[in-house]
C-alpha cells in the first residue's frame, strides 16, 4: 500500500488553517470564532505530527519532539477553550450578546 | 597716668539724671533736690581730687574706658583726659554747676515738673563734662551735640507757651548750621592729616603731634589749616553765639533763669572758646582764620553791646551782654591770646552766672516780672540780691579789683599789640558794657517805685539757698581774677603758666608805661560809662524820652536789634519755604512726570511682549497640539475595537512579512 506523501498532509493542514482563519475573521458569533481558532491549532498540530513522521531518522530527537509539541498543542487548546469560554460567558452577561462587532469598548 | 575717677565725674550726674527722670515723682521733691545737687557736688569733689592728682603728679590724667570704634583705618576709644585746660573747665563746670543746682532748689520750689528740670540739668552736666574731658574729637563732638540737645530741652522747658517752644527750636536749628561746619572741619582735618602722615586718628594727642602736615595742603585756594580752622570757627559761632549765628541766644532766655545762668552764660556758650583753645596749635598755623575770628569777635562784642543799651527786659540785657562778652573772648583768641580768652571765660563764668542768678532772684521776688520799667527802688526790699547784683555789675564793667577788670585788661592789652582798630572797638564796648549794666542796676534797684502797691507788698527776698549761692559767686567775682595780674604789677601770673602745658601762650610784649596807660584808659572808660548811666537814670540830667526822640532812628534800629531777626526770617526761613515750594513743583511736574512716563513706556513694552507670547509662543504650542490631535484623529479610525479587523491586519502583516522573507531571504539565499 502506497503511503500518502508529506505534501498531502501539508495540504490538509493548509486547508484547515485557511478554514480556521476564515472562520475567525468572518464569523460574527464569538463562539464560532473560537471554533475557528481550534481549527488553526489543529492545523499546526497536524503539521508537527507530519514533519515528525517524515523526519529522515526515526531516532532523531526532532522526530519525537514534533509529536510531543502536538500533545502540548492539544492540552493548550483545551486550556484555552476553557479560559476563552469563561471570558465569553462573562462578556455575554455584560452585553447580553455574543456578537463580536458589539464588543468594541476598546475602540480608540 | 591712668585715673578712673574721670569716668565717675561724668557718671555721677548722668546716673542721677536717669534716676531723677524715672523715679523723681515717687521720690518726691526733697529727695530729688538731694540726689540732683548731691550728684553734682560729688562730681565736683571728684574733679577737685583729680585736679589734685594732676598737680601732684605733673602728668596728664587719662582713662580709656572702652574701644568705641574699631575699623581697619582707625581706632577710637571712649577715653578721657585731664590736662590743665580740662582742669580749668571741669572746675568751672562742676563748681558753678553745683551752685546753680543748689540755687535751683530754691528757684524751682514751686515748679510742678521739677523732676524733668533736674533730670535735664544733670544730663547737661554730664554732656558738658564729656565735652571738656574727651581725649578725642569724636567723643568731644558727642558732648558738643549733647549740650545742644539739653539746651534745646531746657529753653523749651515751659513748652506750653508756643513762643518758648519756638525759641528752643530756633536754638537747635541755628546750632545745627554751626555743627555742620564743625563736622566738615573735623573730617577734613582727619582726612588731610591721614593722607599726609598716615596717622588716621581723632585723638587730640595725635592731632597735636601730626597736624603740622596739613599746613602745606591746599583746599579751595587756601591752606587746609585755614579751611579746617575756619570751619571749626563757624561751628564755634553757632555754639558760642557769634555773628552771624548769635540770634538764638537772646531768644534762649525763654528757659528758666538758672538755666540761662548755667548753660547760656557760664558753660555751654563758652565751648567755642574751649574748642579754639584746645586746638590752639592748629589755629596758630592759620593767621587768616585768626584775623577773621578777631574781627567777628570784635564786631559781635560791639554790635551786641549797642543792642543791650536799649533792652528793657532784664534777662535780655544780660543775654546781649553775654553775646558781647563772648565776642570779647573770641577777640582775644583772634589775636592769639588764647589764655586771655580762657581767663575771660573763667571770670565771666563767675560774674555772669552771678548776674543771671541775681536777676533770677529779682524775677522770683517780683513774681515773674522781667520788665525793668515796672521795677525800681527794689534795693531796700531785697538787699542781698541788690548787693550781689551790684558786685556782678561792677565786675563785668571792669573795675579794679574785681574779676572782670583783670581779664578785660589783659585782652585789651593783647589786642593793642595786634591792632589799634580792634582795640578801639574793644574799648568802646567796655564803656557801653559799664553803661548798660549800671542802667539795669539803676532801673531795677534805684529811682522811683513803678510797681503798684499790691505787687510791692508781695515782693520778698529769696530763700537762703539762693542768696547763699549769690554771695559765694559774688566772692568769686571779686577774687576770681587775682590769678593773673597785669604784667607791670609784678604780682601773680599763675593762670597763663598753668595753661601753658595745654594751650599755646604768647606773652605780650611792650613797655610797662604803655601797659599802665592803657589800663588807666580802660578803667577810665568803664568809670565814665558808670557815671553816664548815673547821670541819666538817677540824676536825670537828660530826659530819656527826649533822647529817644532826637535819636529816634537809631533807637528804633536798636530796639528792633538791627532787624536781624526780621532779615533772617525773610531770607532764610521764607527763602527755605520758597525753595521747598519750587522743589515741590519740580517734584510734581518733572520727577512725577518722568516716573509716569516710565510707567507708561513699561506698560507698552509689556503689552508688546504679552502679544508676542499670546500669538507667537502660544500659537506654536497650540499648533503642535493641533497637529498631534489631527494625527490622532486619523489614527483612531484604525483602532475601532473590532477584533477581527486587528486579526486580519495581523494576518495580512504576517503574509506580507512571509512574502518578503521568501522573496529576499529564501530565494536569494
Amino acid at each position: 500500500m502506497e503511503m500518502a506523501g508529506l505534501h498531502s498532509y501539508l495540504l490538509i493542514a493548509a486547508f484547515l488553517f485557511c478554514a480556521g482563519s476564515a472562520c475567525v475573521l468572518m464569523k460574527r458569533n464569538v463562539i464560532h470564532m473560537l471554533m475557528g481558532v481550534e481549527l488553526i491549532f489543529n492545523a499546526s498540530a497536524l503539521n508537527f505530527v507530519a514533519f515528525s513522521r517524515f523526519a529522515p531518522s526515526q531516532l532523531d530527537v526532532f522526530a519525537i519532539s514534533g509529536q510531543v509539541v502536538a500533545l502540548f498543542v492539544i492540552v493548550l487548546a483545551a486550556a484555552e477553550a476553557a479560559v476563552a469560554l469563561a471570558l465569553v460567558l462573562s462578556l455575554f452577561q455584560m452585553i447580553k450578546s455574543s456578537d463580536v462587532s458589539k464588543m468594541s469598548s476598546l475602540k480608540g | 597716668m591712668e585715673n578712673n575717677l574721670l569716668l565717675w565725674i561724668i557718671l555721677c550726674p548722668l546716673i542721677s539724671s536717669v534716676v531723677v527722670r524715672l523715679f523723681g515723682k515717687t521720690l518726691g521733691r526733697k529727695a530729688v533736690h538731694w540726689v540732683a545737687s548731691g550728684s553734682v557736688l560729688l562730681s565736683f569733689a571728684l574733679a577737685v581730687t583729680s585736679v589734685a592728682q594732676f598737680v601732684g603728679s605733673h602728668h596728664i590724667q587719662v582713662h580709656k574706658v572702652f574701644l568705641w570704634l574699631d575699623t581697619d583705618l582707625f581706632q577710637t576709644w571712649v577715653g578721657f583726659q585731664l590736662d590743665s585746660l580740662s582742669c580749668l573747665m571741669v572746675c568751672i563746670i562742676t563748681g558753678v554747676g553745683s551752685l546753680i543746682h543748689i540755687y535751683s532748689t530754691g528757684y524751682m520750689a514751686h515748679e510742678k515738673a521739677f523732676e524733668r528740670y533736674f533730670a535735664y540739668l544733670n544730663l547737661f552736666m554730664a554732656m558738658m563734662l564729656t565735652l571738656v574731658l574727651a581725649d578725642n574729637a569724636l567723643l568731644m563732638f558727642v558732648g558738643w551735640e549733647g549740650v545742644g540737645l539739653c539746651s534745646y530741652l531746657l529753653i523749651g522747658f515751659y513748652y506750653s507757651d508756643h513762643q518758648n517752644a519756638d525759641a528752643g527750636k530756633k536754638a537747635f536749628v541755628v546750632n545745627r548750621v554751626g555743627d555742620f561746619a564743625f563736622i566738615i572741619g573735623l573730617l577734613t582735618l582727619f582726612w588731610t592729616m591721614g593722607i599726609q602722615t598716615g596717622v588716621w586718628s581723632f585723638d587730640f594727642q595725635d592731632i597735636k603731634e601730626y597736624s603740622w602736615a596739613i599746613e602745606n595742603v591746599h583746599l579751595f585756594g587756601v591752606s587746609a589749616a585755614v579751611f579746617v580752622t575756619l570751619m571749626m570757627f563757624i561751628g564755634a559761632t553757632g555754639k558760642s553765639a557769634q555773628i552771624p549765628l548769635y540770634v538764638w541766644l537772646p531768644d534762649a532766655m525763654a528757659g528758666p533763669t538758672p538755666v540761662s545762668a548755667l548753660i547760656h552764660a557760664a558753660t555751654m556758650v563758652t565751648s567755642g572758646i574751649y574748642l579754639i583753645s584746645r586746638l590752639s596749635f592748629l589755629f596758630d598755623m592759620a593767621p587768616a582764620t585768626l584775623h577773621v575770628i578777631a574781627w567777628i569777635g570784635g564786631l559781635t562784642a560791639l554790635f551786641a553791646a549797642t543792642i543791650a543799651l536799649v533792652q528793657n527786659d532784664i534777662k535780655k540785657v544780660l543775654a546781649y551782654s553775654t553775646v558781647s562778652q563772648l565776642g570779647y573772648m573770641f577777640l582775644a583768641c583772634g589775636v592769639g591770646a588764647y589764655a586771655s580768652g580762657m581767663f575771660h571765660v573763667t571770670t565771666h563764668a563767675f560774674f555772669k552766672a552771678l548776674l543771671f542768678l541775681a536777676a533770677g532772684s529779682v524775677i522770683h521776688a517780683c513774681h515773674h516780672e522781667q520788665d525793668m520799667r515796672k521795677m525800681g527802688q527794689l534795693k531796700s526790699k531785697i538787699p542781698s540780691t541788690y548787693k550781689t547784683y551790684l558786685i556782678g555789675a561792677i565786675a563785668i564793667s571792669g573795675v579794679f579789683p574785681f574779676a572782670g577788670f583783670f581779664s578785660k585788661d589783659e585782652i585789651l592789652w593783647q589786642v593793642w599789640n595786634h591792632s589799634k582798630a580792634l582795640w578801639i572797638i574793644g574799648l568802646v564796648t567796655a564803656g557801653m558794657t559799664a553803661f548798660y549794666m549800671f542802667r539795669s542796676v539803676f532801673l531795677t534797684f534805684w529811682g522811683d517805685r513803678r510797681m503798684d502797691d499790691h505787687h510791692w507788698n508781695q515782693v520778698h527776698e529769696s530763700p537762703a539757698s539762693m542768696t547763699a549761692v549769690l554771695w559765694i559767686l559774688a566772692g568769686l567775682s571779686l577774687i576770681g581774677g587775682w590769678v593773673w595780674w597785669p604784667g607791670f604789677m609784678q604780682l601773680s601770673s599763675f593762670f597763663p603758666h598753668w595753661l601753658e602745658s595745654s594751650v599755646v601762650v604768647h606773652h605780650a610784649h611792650g613797655s610797662h608805661a604803655a601797659e599802665i596807660s592803657l589800663t588807666l584808659i580802660s578803667l577810665g572808660v568803664a568809670l565814665s560809662g558808670i557815671a553816664l548811666a548815673y547821670q541819666i537814670y538817677v540824676r536825670k540830667l537828660f530826659s530819656t524820652q527826649k533822647l529817644k526822640e532826637t535819636l529816634s532812628f537809631v533807637h528804633r534800629c536798636l530796639e528792633h536789634k538791627y532787624y536781624v531777626d526780621e532779615a533772617y526770617e525773610k531770607i532764610w526761613v521764607q527763602g527755605t519755604k520758597k525753595l521747598s515750594q519750587s522743589f515741590s513743583i519740580f517734584d510734581q511736574r518733572i520727577v512725577d512726570g518722568v516716573v509716569n512716563w516710565t510707567s507708561r513706556a513699561l506698560k507698552f513694552c509689556v503689552f508688546v511682549m504679552g502679544s508676542f507670547d499670546r500669538f507667537v509662543v502660544d500659537g506654536l504650542v497650540n499648533l503642535s497640539g493641533y497637529i498631534t490631535a489631527s494625527i490622532g484623529l486619523m489614527v483612531r479610525k484604525i483602532q475601532n475595537g473590532q477584533i477581527q479587523l486587528y486579526l486580519a491586519t495581523m494576518l495580512a502583516a504576517c503574509g506580507v512579512l512571509t512574502a518578503l522573507w521568501v522573496k529576499y531571504y529564501l530565494l536569494q539565499g
